[in-house]
Order: structure tokens, then C-alpha cells, then sequence
């Protein structure tokens, strides 16, 4: 995948650069605004990581410039602001998702394949399967090998959104993001708890197990091989 | 509906007006002083006229007594006559010791005048134009040598009319004055209720938030007008405050994310490269959990400053509350559930509020996290939405061990943690969130007895803010 990388502060542009191509990516990358946008606008990338401070040309104006030629580059936005009304302006100027300064690297790549994932959205589906899995979106059932399962409707949208990332690291930020619409961090480990009930409902009593814990990024749910 | 509040309060609103009570009472007092200096003025000049008639009284009597020693009998008798013809004030009465009337224009002796020698009032009859009217006297008895009594007096009916039309006009003159009173103190009252009110409203927007608004300036270089110039240069200055405020916090948050973020990227980093399981990899992951706690801790201190700030104002809409409680609770009633803790909530009906969804969302799920954490298994954490007459109440209570009643201001500042919880995990700034969220949607923050446990309450008013 070809990814650009627009970002003024050096040493978090090397280790962003480095990290994504050790993570088999190709990068561009850029220091200030403008170089940005010349960049975006003259070659095709999978999905853009934008500081949204930059020199020269603001990074919420790199994205509007951008959407103003046409291009509809998936956009991640890096912020080192303060949060409440600034990821609002950012998603409000063009940009696909919003990350704020620090964050984790898994966090990062996580969100940059769901970003590229989005960029290819499949005819409008109606059911979805992982292995045995079965979502039903219209009559909101599931079931697996044949065998209903039931569900309450967040439970239904966690399990959703985890099999419309069949194969992808689904961070617990962007659980909570997604599922609940939250952006704050609860204390307590609480996404996990509702991942615990969502796997002994699908993956009890079944050979495979298809919901999966990344140690030290989040959950993926795959086919079993 | 501004309109419709304004004009509900307004009749109520000028008798609660401090000008209107000044006029009340100015109005109160001038009556009283008018009433007073009227009576005064009556009793004075009541008082000369008196004393007028009685000097006459006994001049005519001394006059009489003269004739009476000179001229005897007769000669009194004659000039009584005399001045008994004139339809004047003047009643004269002689009569002998037996009571017969000798000489005089009053018919009969007065029974009231029983002493000579003392002046009396009595009332009397006399023919005005062939009618017998009862009218007014003041006069006196003399006694004679020789056993004769005669009675000096004046018509004094016209003092009684004077007395009766100050009576009688006196109560109506006080009614007036305390009806235009009145009127006046209202229109005074509700001129500056008008002007008052600009303020009032022009201040509520302010602490709603909308720090550009400024109190107008009519134009009249009176006292009002100084004091909406002096408001909006302390306005002026207060939102140059925020401004810089905020552009600290936003510098900060920049100046200190940037070396987290590298410091968390080298950490990373550094784990990357080592394989292989081993105590550094402990340790970094360590590190990088520290880091975490750092962040976190920051990120918590920016967004109360922020809610401090009203940065986030901009972001209220209208919300239902009861949608909101039910969503938190339900991602907090698995937790509950797996420590063994019934978590409850009892939001009925649609209880729209004007606020920030995510920061309230926030706020209640520090509460219930703090909650499900003190409350030992087998406890219950109960949520409930409950409407008052100003807004609603939205309550989490716990069966925990509560807070002594002498620590509970101090928990909602910064930091502050107790004893008690010093070794579980937090930042020790979760209910110093809900605080400056509180105070940015204007609520009220309590914390109370549970009985066992711990009760804490946002109280919102319903109302939107810009509304009052």
C-alpha cells in the first residue's frame, strides 16, 4: 500500500516512516503543507497520515484543498491539540479519522488498514460470514454453523463492525469509537468485558475459535484455517 | 418564548424591583407626613379661630356686664335687642333665675350649658328661611346680680363644615396620592426592570458561554449607562482571559504531546527490535504502560481545563438525557456484572437537556466506573433520572463505604484521592471531571450520604441556558 506521510516534527516523521514500512507499506513523506498537498495531488496513495499543525499550510487546509480537486484519499488526521471541539474541525474539514498525539503505533496501523479497507467498500451487503459465522444485517440475526445466536443490538454492532474487519486488527479505541460513538477512555477495561460475553456467545461450544485478542493492540475475528 | 417568560414575570417581576420598593415606601411616608402636617394645620388654625371667637365672647360679655351695672335691667335687655337683630354670628340669651327668657335670639336654654363662667359648645335651633335647623355654637354663661343668667355664644357651624370637608376629602386626597404612587413607582420600576433585564440577560449569555456579547449602551450617560460600560470592559477583559487560557492549554497540549509522543515512539521502538521474550521487554512494557498513565493523566487535566475554558460550549445541542444514561449504563453493566454488583438504572420518559453528549457521557461513566469500583460484590449501583421543578437530577448511588461527610468537598478537587483508595488504579482527577463539566452546563454538584454508601448528584437545569 502507498501512504503519505505529512508531518513537520522529524524524529516522529522518521519513526512513523520507519514503523509503516517495516510494516510492509510504501511512504512518501513530507515536512510542511505544502509540500503536502503537491504530494497528494500528483500521486495516487492508499490513505494519507496528516499532521494537522504544520508549517506553511495548515493541515485542515491540506485537506480541504485536496477534497476542493477531487481527490477523496482516505485521510487520517495526527493532533497534538486539545481534543473536545478540534477532532469535530477535522473530521468537518475532509479528514476520515482522527488520532491524537501520543498514540500507539498498533493504534495507528489498525485504523490506517480499516481506513484503506473503507477505500474499497464492496457492492452493499446485506449478510456478512466469517468461517461458519453468519450476520444477517437485514433481519439483524446471526447465527453460526446453522445454530441462532442471540443477541442484544450493541452486541449485534460489536460483532458487526468486528466482521466488517474480518482479518484486521480492531482496536479497542476504535470499539469504542465505532460501536458506542465514545471518544473518551473509559478507566476501566470495559470493552474487554463485552468482547468476553460476545465470545462465549459465538465461539462457545464450537471447535474453532474465531474471535481472536492481539496481545497489546486489540481483537480480530477470522476464519478459522 | 423569551417573550412569553419575559412577560409571565413582568407583573410580579416590578413589585419585586428594588425601585418600586423605595417608591412604596417614599409614597408611604409622604402620606403619612401629609396626613400629619394636614391634621396639624386643621388643629392650628381650628384652634386660632377658637380662640378668636372666645376673645370676642368676652369682650360682648364684658360689654354687657358694663351696660347691665349702668344701665340696669332695661338697658341690658334693649341692647341685646339690639345686636339679637343683626342675622349675624353673635346668639345671645338672658334669662331669670327661675329659667324664663328675658331677652335674646336663641330659643330656650341650652341644657348642655350647665356652668357659668365656662365656655361650652351646644347645639341650638334656629329659623333659616321658615326651616328649623340644628347648627353649631361656642359660647358662655354669665351669672348677674339679681339671679340673671345670660349666655354670650357664637355660631360656630362653619368651623364644622370646614372640620367635615377636611373629614371627608382628607381619606381621598391619601388614596390618590398612594394610587399615583403607585403608578409612578411602576413606571420607574419597570423602566429600570427594562434596562436591568438587558443586563440580566446580556450576563446569562455570557456565563452560557458566549463570551462576545456586550451589554448595550443607550446613550443617556446615566448610571445605567456607566454601569454597562464598566460590565463590558470587565467583559472585554475576561474574554481576552479565556482567549489566552485556551491558547495556553492549546500550547501546552502541543509543547507536551510532542515529547510524549516521541518519548512513546522510541518505547515502541525499542520493544520492536527485541524479539525475544525477556526481563527488558518487561520492563519496557513497563515503561510504556507508565507512559500510558502519564498520558492519560494529562489528557484528563487538559479536558477540565477545557471544560473550564468553554471551549467545548460551542458543542452543546440539545440531548436526552435518559437516552444518554441508558447508554452508559448499559456499556458499564457487564463490568458490573462480572464483580458480582446489580447496576440499575431507572431513566423513564424523554428528559431533554442542553449539553455536550460525549462529555456528559464521560462524566456519568467516571461516576458509575467510581461506583462499580467501591461497591463490594453483592452491592447495588443504582442510576436514576429525576425531574424537579428547575431541571433534573441525575443521581448514582452505591452501597459502597461512601465518603465521611467532612472529606466530600475535598474529593472534587484536583488529584485528591483518599487513604482508603490510594493502591487502586486512576488518576485521581475522575470526579474532578465531573466537577468542570458540572460547572460547564451551570449544574449542580452533590455529594451525599447513601446510607450506606455513597450518592453523588448532577442537578441540570432544564432550561436551555440562553434562554433565562
Amino acid at each position: 500500500m502507498r501512504i503519505l506521510v505529512v508531518e513537520d516534527d522529524l524524529e516522529a516523521q522518521r519513526y512513523l516512516v520507519n514503523g509503516l514500512k517495516e510494516a510492509g507499506h510504501v511512504v512518501d513523506d513530507a515536512a510542511d503543507g505544502d509540500t503536502g498537498l503537491t504530494l497528494a495531488l500528483s500521486r495516487p496513495y492508499d490513505v494519507a497520515i496528516i499532521d494537522r499543525m504544520l508549517p506553511k499550510l495548515d493541515g485542515l487546509h491540506v485537506v480541504a484543498e485536496m477534497r476542493e480537486h477531487g481527490n477523496s484519499m482516505p485521510v487520517l488526521f495526527l493532533s497534538a491539540l486539545s481534543e473536545v471541539d478540534d477532532r469535530v474541525k477535522g473530521l468537518k474539514a475532509g479528514g476520515d479519522d482522527y488520532l491524537t498525539k501520543p498514540y500507539a503505533f498498533v493504534e495507528l496501523l489498525a485504523r490506517i488498514d480499516a481506513l484503506m479497507r473503507r477505500r474499497s467498500p464492496a457492492a452493499v451487503k446485506t449478510k456478512l460470514a466469517v468461517g461458519d459465522l453468519e450476520l444477517d444485517l437485514l433481519t439483524r440475526t446471526a447465527q453460526r454453523s446453522g445454530q441462532a445466536i442471540d443477541l442484544q443490538p450493541r452486541e449485534f454492532r460489536l460483532l458487526e463492525y468486528l466482521m466488517r474487519h474480518a482479518g484486521q486488527v480492531v482496536t479497542r479505541t476504535m470499539l469504542l469509537e465505532s460501536v458506542w460513538e465514545y471518544h473518551f477512555d473509559p478507566q476501566t477495561n470495559v470493552i474487554d468485558v463485552h468482547i468476553s460475553r460476545l465470545r462465549a456467545k459465538i465461539d462457545k461450544g464450537f471447535e474453532a475459535a474465531l474471535l481472536h485478542t492481539v496481545r497489546g493492540a486489540g481483537y480480530m475475528i477470522r476464519a478459522a484455517r | 418564548m423569551l417573550r412569553d417568560k419575559l412577560l409571565g414575570h413582568w407583573a410580579p417581576g416590578i413589585l419585586r424591583t428594588q425601585a418600586f420598593r423605595i417608591v412604596l415606601v417614599y409614597v408611604f411616608l409622604f402620606a403619612v407626613s401629609a396626613t400629619v402636617l394636614v391634621g396639624f394645620t386643621y388643629w392650628n388654625t381650628e384652634r386660632a379661630l377658637d380662640a378668636q371667637t372666645d376673645a370676642i365672647i368676652e369682650a360682648e360679655i364684658t360689654g354687657l356686664a358694663e351696660q347691665y351695672q349702668r344701665l340696669g335691667l332695661m338697658g341690658l335687655m334693649d341692647s341685646i335687642k339690639n345686636r339679637s337683630e343683626h342675622e349675624g354670628q353673635g346668639l345671645y340669651l338672658l334669662a331669670d333665675n327661675e329659667g324664663r327668657t328675658l331677652a335674646g335670639n336663641l330659643i330656650g336654654w341650652p341644657p348642655s350649658v350647665t356652668q357659668a363662667g365656662v365656655i361650652s359648645e351646644f347645639k341650638y335651633d334656629r329659623q333659616v328661611q321658615n326651616q328649623l335647623v340644628t347648627r353649631r355654637a361656642r359660647g358662655k354663661a354669665f351669672l348677674l346680680v339679681g339671679g340673671f343668667q345670660l349666655l354670650v355664644a357664637r355660631d360656630v357651624d362653619e368651623r364644622e363644615m370646614t372640620r367635615r370637608l377636611f373629614t371627608t376629602t382628607l381619606p381621598w386626597s391619601v388614596g390618590l396620592m398612594l394610587l399615583f404612587g403607585l403608578l409612578g413607582g411602576a413606571l420607574i420600576s419597570r423602566n429600570m426592570l427594562r434596562r436591568l433585564d438587558t443586563i440580566n440577560r446580556t450576563s446569562a449569555q455570557i456565563v452560557a458561554g458566549d463570551f462576545s456579547r456586550r451589554v448595550p449602551v443607550t446613550g443617556a450617560h446615566d448610571e445605567f449607562d456607566v454601569l454597562a460600560e464598566n460590565l463590558n470592559r470587565m467583559l472585554e477583559r475576561i474574554e481576552r482571559l479565556m482567549k489566552g487560557m485556551r491558547e495556553v492549554a492549546d500550547s501546552v497540549a502541543h509543547d507536551l504531546r510532542t515529547p510524549l509522543n516521541r518519548l512513546r515512539n522510541r518505547l515502541e521502538d525499542a520493544q520492536r527490535r527485541m524479539a525475544s521474550q525477556g526481563p527488558q521487554v518487561e520492563d519496557i512494557e513497563a515503561a510504556i504502560a507508565e507512559t500510558d498513565n502519564l498520558i492519560a493523566t494529562f489528557n484528563a487535566l487538559l479536558l477540565i481545563a477545557e471544560a473550564d475554558a468553554g471551549t467545548a460550549r460551542g458543542t452543546m445541542a440539545p440531548l436526552d438525557l435518559t437516552q444518554l444514561v441508558g447508554d452508559v449504563t448499559e456499556l458499564y453493566a457487564p463490568v458490573a456484572e462480572e464483580k458480582g454488583v446489580t447496576l440499575a438504572a431507572s431513566p423513564s420518559g424523554v428528559v431533554t437537556i442542553e449539553g455536550n453528549r460525549s462529555l456528559i457521557s464521560q462524566a456519568l461513566a467516571n461516576l458509575i466506573d467510581n461506583a462499580i469500583k467501591y461497591t463490594p460484590q453483592g452491592g447495588r449501583v443504582s442510576v436514576t433520572l429525576a425531574e424537579t421543578p428547575a431541571g433534573v437530577d441525575l443521581s448514582v448511588a452505591d452501597s459502597g463505604p461512601g465518603i465521611p461527610e467532612a472529606e466530600r468537598a475535598r474529593v472534587l478537587e484536583r488529584f485528591v484521592r483518599l487513604e482508603s483508595s490510594r493502591n487502586s488504579p486512576g488518576t485521581g482527577l475522575g470526579l474532578s471531571l465531573v466537577a468542570a463539566v458540572a460547572r460547564m452546563h451551570a449544574a449542580r454538584l452533590a455529594l451525599s450520604d447513601n446510607a450506606p454508601g455513597l450518592k453523588v448528584t448532577l442537578s441540570f437545569l432544564r432550561a436551555p441556558l440562553r434562554g433565562r
